[in-house]
């Protein structure tokens, strides 16, 4: 069991640099996809009672949403922008990588600051879950797109959520489901934004979002070019 | 420990055999596209043919250039020495060899580099230039790579290394990282296809061909000759790394395994070849670092 663990964890890490390096989005979107999925089969291996209802139903719930239902909400949303297809970045795929070693190896450090109040967690557990969070982190400030911001958000998530499976096993289902709700409305309400954003911008780069000054701006010189004002 | 005498056939079978490795490829590909394709002992009739012949030298080249084919050459065999095939130590096995074997492969680029610079055609310095570039990140990713075997077998020999990771290696799934790596490695080092077009003579693209334009008659045979034989080193590194334990096997098993194993890796990379086009300049930094990141993982599951 604890084999199979590890190689989730492994995969977990793996998918982390794919996000990193990836040079596509929709190649983006399957990776996190594949991440969600494999952070959907953690719960029922790590949990030492064996199979239950509630890890059966928490299991099936967190991969139809993260590796299905996300994914098509993503692609969907990136078929309508349709001249978009690479992603643009701050900082490019190499420095990211080389970033995300040096994150990799420093999350070790943590692992060991902050162990497990048990020990029934794997031992990589810690430094898995620092990693998918700040890389979640980093693809928010160094991708420049909205699209991919939504991407970082989700793999945020993933960090997080891989918490609650190592950290607190018998967590409520209400609370577990509640906060898959309210990723799902998050998901759901971005994918729109987008949307919006590239239909009034002709492109989804948050940089650009730095000409809406050009409106504060008009706002001010109104008087001066209105006598009435 | 085995006796010497298998490792010494081991190594006259990879002096012997290694040309072949190129033909294999060649004929895979080939046969992928439909065609009949080249013998697959080409290998062989082009360095007899240009072993035969005279070599060019321009007036502007200095002892560098002459140099740098021969040292490739006995740089690579040296290399050869230190690797261990089918579960048997290699000829020369002593503690730290993995480094050894590291810096070999380094000191014959270094000479082909210099030796291409020494030509002076800016043609050549391109090529000379991107090599080196690559190698800065071939070369971090080969050594944490062995050095998380290393750690794993706690041995500091490859001999100790390779062929004995076994079914408890590879439950902690280092092996299985590092082999991954190498097999980009192995790509990488040999100018396969991703990072490298073998058969292409387009300036833009060129890496290592262009580096050895100017050698002509036996300086370019020991060049081919020298690339067949990497092919074979990094091809036993890479089975010597995936394969389980094998040490208690019986001779026939062992050998079959690895000189299957070679000849198996031949063909995935022919299918590798057709099947993908060679990536653009700038995305092969991004594969290698990314086999960097595959042997850093490895490196930290080992030592966590």
């Amino acid at each position: 069991m604890n084999d199979l663990i590890s190689a989730i964890v492994v995969l977990i890490v793996i998918t982390n640099f794919l996000l990193l390096g990836a040079g596509w989005l929709r190649a983006s979107i399957r990776i996190v996809a594949l991440q969600g999925f494999a952070l959907g089969l953690l719960p029922l291996l790590v949990n030492q009672d064996g199979l239950t209802v509630r890890l059966a139903i928490i299991a099936t719930l967190v991969i139809t949403l993260k590796g299905i239902v996300f994914p098509r909400l993503l692609l969907r949303s990136l078929r309508e922008l349709s001249s978009v297809r690479a992603i643009t970045y701050y900082v490019g795929p190499m420095p990211s990588l080389l970033i995300g070693i040096l994150v990799m190896s420093s999350s070790l450090w943590w692992g060991y600051v902050l162990p497990l109040p048990d020990q029934t967690g794997h031992r990589f557990a810690i430094p898995m879950v620092f990693f998918t969070i700040v890389t979640g982190l980093f693809l928010i400030v160094a991708r420049r797109q909205a699209l991919m911001q939504i991407i970082g958000y989700l793999t945020l998530e993933n960090g997080i959520y891989a918490v609650g499976v190592f950290f607190a096993q018998s967590e409520s289902m209400l609370i577990e489901i509640g906060i898959l709700l309210d990723v799902f409305v998050g998901v759901f309400i971005m994918g729109i934004m987008v949307f919006h954003i590239s239909r009034e911008f002709d492109n989804i780069e948050t940089g650009q979002l730095r000409t809406l000054r050009d409106w504060i701006k008009s706002r001010k010189e109104l008087p001066s070019k209105d006598p009435q004002a | 420990m085995r006796s010497n005498l298998s490792s010494m056939v081991h190594f006259l079978l990879a002096l012997i055999v290694a040309p072949l490795l190129p033909g294999i490829i060649n004929r895979t590909k080939a046969l992928m596209a439909g065609r009949n394709g080249q013998p697959l002992l080409q290998a062989y009739f082009d360095i007899f043919k240009l072993i035969r012949k005279g070599a060019v030298y321009s007036r502007t080249t200095s002892w560098l250039f002459r140099a740098g084919p021969m040292v490739n050459l006995a740089t690579i065999i040296v290399g050869l020495l230190l690797v261990p095939f089918a579960g048997s130590p290699a000829l020369l096995a002593f503690d730290g060899d993995l480094i050894l074997l590291v810096y070999a492969l380094g000191l014959a680029r270094f000479f082909i580099v210099l030796a291409a610079l020494d030509t002076g055609s800016s043609f050549e310095g391109m090529g000379a230039s991107r090599e080196v570039t690559f190698a800065l990140m071939v070369e971090p990713a080969l050594l944490v790579g062995l050095f998380a075997l290393s750690r794993l077998s706690q041995s500091m020999s490859l001999s100790g290394i390779l062929y004995t990771s076994g079914v408890t290696g590879w439950s902690v799934g280092a092996p299985a990282l590092v082999a991954g790596a190498l097999f980009v490695l192995y790509l990488a080092e040999n100018s396969r296809i991703p990072v490298d077009d073998p058969n292409t003579h387009l300036e833009l693209t060129m890496i290592h061909e262009v580096m050895v334009l100017d050698h002509s008659g036996p300086d370019f045979a020991f060049i081919q000759y020298g690339g067949a034989l990497k092919l074979w080193l990094f091809g036993a590194l890479f089975i010597g790394v995936a394969s389980p334990n094998i040490t208690d096997a019986s001779i026939w098993m062992r050998e079959g395994f690895a000189i299957g194993g070679i000849a198996l890796l031949s063909i995935a990379v022919g299918v590798v070849e057709s099947s993908m086009a060679r990536l653009r300049l700038l995305k092969v930094p991004q594969l290698l670092v990314g086999a960097g990141a595959l042997s850093v993982l490895a490196a930290i599951l080992v030592l966590g």
